[in-house]
């Protein structure tokens, strides 16, 4: 009779899934401000994150597979961990942008910041309301992003203990069974 | 020299040409990156040249699009501010506040007191620049490590 073995606890420290791993956030950043992005930039770089800058709505759709040419699917395997945008841009707006991201799948669980120079109440309402994570008043601070970075990481272990614990409870489940039917 | 460099630092401060926005900036400055600051100004002053002469253009024009203009000044203001360019901002500030009050004058008057400030602050800036990469590396604020 073969001996089951009681299962060990899952070391996940070699987890090739983006959660729990020791890769950095990954950060989208939309400002059709060239002072704002080289800002925004250095602020997400200090703050030990991989950034992308974009400098329009259009763009950052189209980094994003939204924009029409690939049927508002969006690109899966895209790794992006949060979406900071500027409020006031030509041609379409940060929450407009926000609403177009959070109507695609591949999308709509990804944390959208948006920023700006104004102070106006019912604008930030409203943002919050579609759900945007947060709303920053510009210019940003060094201190806001690192709180958001350390809550998308909180919200990664958060969810990778998660994950281990499911495991965990599957393996123990399946050891009972088979030791219920004395292999 | 490094006196010197500070004591400059300390005066656009002290005249309100600089605000804490430009602390927050050389905060962001570390040995792989120590001309940040440098470069964001170069940024902002090429970036606020071309403001300024589509504003000029839109003001020779004699029609006021308070609209458009307004829409510049907003750029401006924004990318003022987030240099921490204190004198600037306000005249932006200002401009705008005449736009929306669809006030011509006050518009042009406060358009060339604007000009005057940007140049100062660039004259300011260009020497300060200079002055701190010729002192060397120590004047320019560090984050810690």
């Amino acid at each position: 009779m073969a001996e089951v073995m009681r299962p060990e606890k899952l070391d996940m420290s070699n987890e090739t899934s983006s959660l729990g791993s020791p890769e950095l956030l990954h950060v989208l950043a939309v400002d059709d401000s060239i002072v704002d992005r080289k800002f925004i930039e250095r602020l997400l770089r200090v703050s030990s994150c991989k950034v992308t800058v974009v400098d329009s709505p259009t763009r950052a759709l189209q980094y994003l597979g939204l924009d029409g040419n690939h049927s508002s699917v969006g690109f899966k395997d895209l790794k992006i961990n949060m979406i900071m945008t500027d409020y006031s841009m030509p041609g379409m707006t940060g929450y407009e942008l926000m609403k177009k991201i959070k109507e695609s799948a591949a999308f709509r669980e990804i944390p959208v910041v948006i920023m700006s120079s104004e102070n106006i109440l019912p604008r930030i309402d409203r943002c919050l309301e579609e759900g945007a994570e947060d709303f920053l008043l510009k210019p940003v601070k060094l201190a806001d992003v690192k709180r958001l970075r350390d809550s998308l990481m909180k919200a990664d272990e958060r969810a990778c203990k998660n994950i281990m614990h499911k495991r965990e409870l599957q393996a123990n489940d399946i050891y009972s069974q088979l030791k219920r039917v004395n292999i | 020299m490094q006196r010197q460099v500070a004591l400059i630092k300390q005066s656009l401060f002290d005249q309100g040409y600089l605000d804490e926005q430009f602390m927050e900036l050389e905060e962001l400055q570390d040995d792989a990156n120590p001309n940040f600051v440098e470069e964001v100004a170069t940024l902002y002053f090429k970036d606020s040249a071309r403001l300024i002469n589509n504003i000029e253009q839109a003001l020779e024009r004699g029609s006021f699009d308070f609209n458009r203009l307004d829409n510049y000044m907003h750029q401006f203001k924004g990318s003022s501010t987030s240099i921490g360019a204190s004198k600037v901002k306000t005249e932006c500030t200002m401009f705008r506040e005449y736009c929306r009050a669809g006030n011509a004058e006050g518009c042009l008057r406060t358009f060339k007191q604007l000009k005057k400030e940007h140049a100062t602050l660039r004259k300011k800036l260009e020497q300060y620049f200079q002055l701190a990469r010729q002192a060397g590396p120590k004047e320019i604020a560090r984050r810690p490590k």
